[in-house]
């Protein structure tokens, strides 16, 4: 009788820090999904304000191509060409805009200061959004990779999430 | 946008977390945000217009020191209910492992959280606890923000991920605005030092053993002493022939602080550890003062290496001595300090750090509802547990 009642309560906590963990599992899979719905949004505008700067004819020819021609690539990208036409964007921007100094001269022009104050900002918001969706992949692999996780398949059928691995540092002259 | 921000400790006690959220309160509520700051105070105490009280403070030992926190039943209840009635569109918690508001906001809300970590402690006990038992609340986080690089190393090495660094923020042109008061300086130049007297770690030991051979190198110095402590304690550490030329000016108020920094030809900050970020640095660089720092990690970053301010090896009186007798004769490189410094404090200007914060405010809550009260799951045990 007593080890019958043992073996109930035992059970009775398993299941509520199963069904717990579950719960865990569940609400990092939606923030997964926010943060990469996110990271996406900012990556497509980041790509928007760069077109619009190559456009705009601030630049001159030579590097409004090399950043037309990155941020296009960025944009028609597949989705497994996309951590790599990113980076380029990012290195891109990195090569047009090296210093204050020459974003100063730039910034000189009629409407540049913000547009470059525009693009300044986005690269900055593609460097979070892609280290805020990391912080999530993390906590959801370290969660994922407990024995109890895997034995009871926890966390159903959903892929194991990947870090995005880009080159997202903000191009040094467009920094506040 | 709709902020709801809770810090950890009493706002009425200062300190660089309250500080942070007040300034950050403030420049939000002009920029046309609604704010409101849940932060542990008395029903009585007087409180700014947008701080909720959360009941009283306990002094407790927590983390090897005495921290002011709230805690318990009351406090707990306190927190959902603000959560409940808020109707925030983010959540912005500071310090969120400390065992006070902060934690207990964390277990109740559910929806945009943003998170900032202030504190950088190497093989920090509470962090490594915090590790294990405190990531289920952890993960709610949708935004981890550390104020400076060691803060972010801390973070990284308990916790692991990839943090963002967004600076602590100061308004640079209060500082610009502070001016010179005659009777604080020194003919032969004049040398400052703020931070508690008796605390170890602020290193005020250090430049008393270094002061001896400043004053006899350049006649007429004039040192400068702001913080709280035992002064006739402080003032028997120097021998008895250079006593007169230090001055002791208790706490000062922030008009104050400034104008000491206006008056010197050197900040000194001997500092021998504990340092998260060094805003005294970065405030002193902006009213003027040349920096002479003590070579931590968060001092170097702050001086760019030594190119925004000089550094002397930590604890090394003999070299503190050696770096402000040359600073002190030498005009040109003190100009020099001067110029690059106020030009690089304006990244730090609330004005650039307030829009940063912003836009991660703006990331985590696009495409979400705001912030709720997490569902109580399994009675009093799973207060909070489940999202």
């Amino acid at each position: 009788m007593n080890t019958l009642l043992i073996v109930l309560v035992v059970l009775a906590v398993a299941g509520v820090y199963l069904s717990w963990t579950a719960g865990r599992i569940d609400r990092l899979h939606a923030r997964l999904d926010a943060a990469r719905a996110a990271l996406d949004a900012q990556l497509f505008r980041r790509v928007a304000v760069a077109l619009e700067v190559a456009t705009s004819g601030m630049l001159d020819p030579a590097t409004s191509l090399l950043v037309a021609d990155a941020a296009h690539r960025a944009r028609s990208a597949d989705d497994d060409e996309r951590e790599v036409a990113e980076s380029d964007l990012s290195k891109a921007l990195a090569a047009a805009f090296p210093d204050a100094d020459a974003s100063r001269a730039l910034s000189a022009q009629p409407g540049a200061e913000d547009l470059l104050g525009e693009l300044g900002a986005a690269c900055r918001r593609v460097e979070m959004a892609r280290r805020f969706h990391n912080d999530t992949v993390a906590m959801t692999r370290s969660l994922r990779g407990r024995r109890l996780v895997r034995w009871f398949r926890l966390a159903g059928r959903a892929k194991m999430p990947e870090t995005v691995e880009m080159e997202a540092t903000p191009p040094g002259g467009l920094l506040p | 946008m709709k902020v709801g921000v809770v810090c950890p400790y009493s706002l009425d006690v200062p300190g660089g977390v309250q500080n942070h959220v007040r300034d950050l309160a403030e420049v939000l509520l002009e920029a046309g945000h609604s704010v409101s700051v849940l932060a542990p105070a008395d029903d009585d105490t007087p409180v700014p217009p947008y701080v909720v009280p959360a009941g009283r403070a306990v002094p407790v030992p927590y983390n090897g020191s005495v921290a002011r926190l709230a805690f318990g039943p009351l406090s707990a209840a306190r927190v959902r209910r603000w959560i409940r009635e808020g109707g925030f569109d983010v959540l912005h918690i500071h310090e969120p492992a400390t065992p006070s508001l902060s934690l207990l906001a964390l277990w109740a809300a559910t929806g945009p959280i943003v998170a900032t970590f202030h504190t950088a402690m190497p093989r920090s006990r509470v962090m490594t606890a915090a590790s294990s038992i405190l990531r289920p609340a952890l993960e709610k986080i949708s935004a981890r923000i550390a104020v400076s690089e060691p803060a972010r190393a801390t973070l990284v090495q308990h916790l692991g991920g990839e943090p963002v660094v967004i600076p602590n923020g100061l308004f640079v042109d209060r500082f610009a605005r502070a001016r010179a008061r005659p009777e604080w300086q020194g003919e032969g130049g004049t040398i400052c030092f703020l931070g508690r007297l008796d605390e170890p770690r602020k290193g005020l030991a250090v430049l008393l053993r270094a002061f001896p051979t400043i004053w006899r190198a350049r006649p007429g110095v004039r040192l400068l002493v702001a913080g709280f402590g035992d002064v006739d304690e402080a003032r028997a550490q120097l021998p008895p022939e250079c006593q007169d030329a230090v001055t002791f000016l208790g706490m000062v108020d922030d008009e104050g602080k400034a104008d000491m920094f206006a008056s010197s030809e050197i900040y000194v900050a001997p500092q021998t550890g504990g340092e998260s970020f060094g805003i005294v640095l970065v405030e002193a660089m902006a009213a003027g003062a040349p920096v002479l720092a003590s070579d931590l990690d968060a001092f170097r970053l702050v001086a760019d290496g030594g190119r925004l301010g000089r550094l002397f090896g930590v604890g090394d009186s003999a070299a503190l001595a050696d770096g402000a007798i040359a600073l002190l004769g030498d005009a040109d490189q003190r100009a020099e300090l001067r110029d690059a410094a106020r030009l690089a404090v304006r990244r730090y200007d609330w004005s650039s750090v307030a829009k940063e914060i912003v836009a991660v405010y703006e990331m985590v809550a696009e495409g979400l509802t705001g912030v709720g009260e997490a569902k109580v799951e399994g009675g009093a045990f799973g207060n909070g547990w489940s999202g």
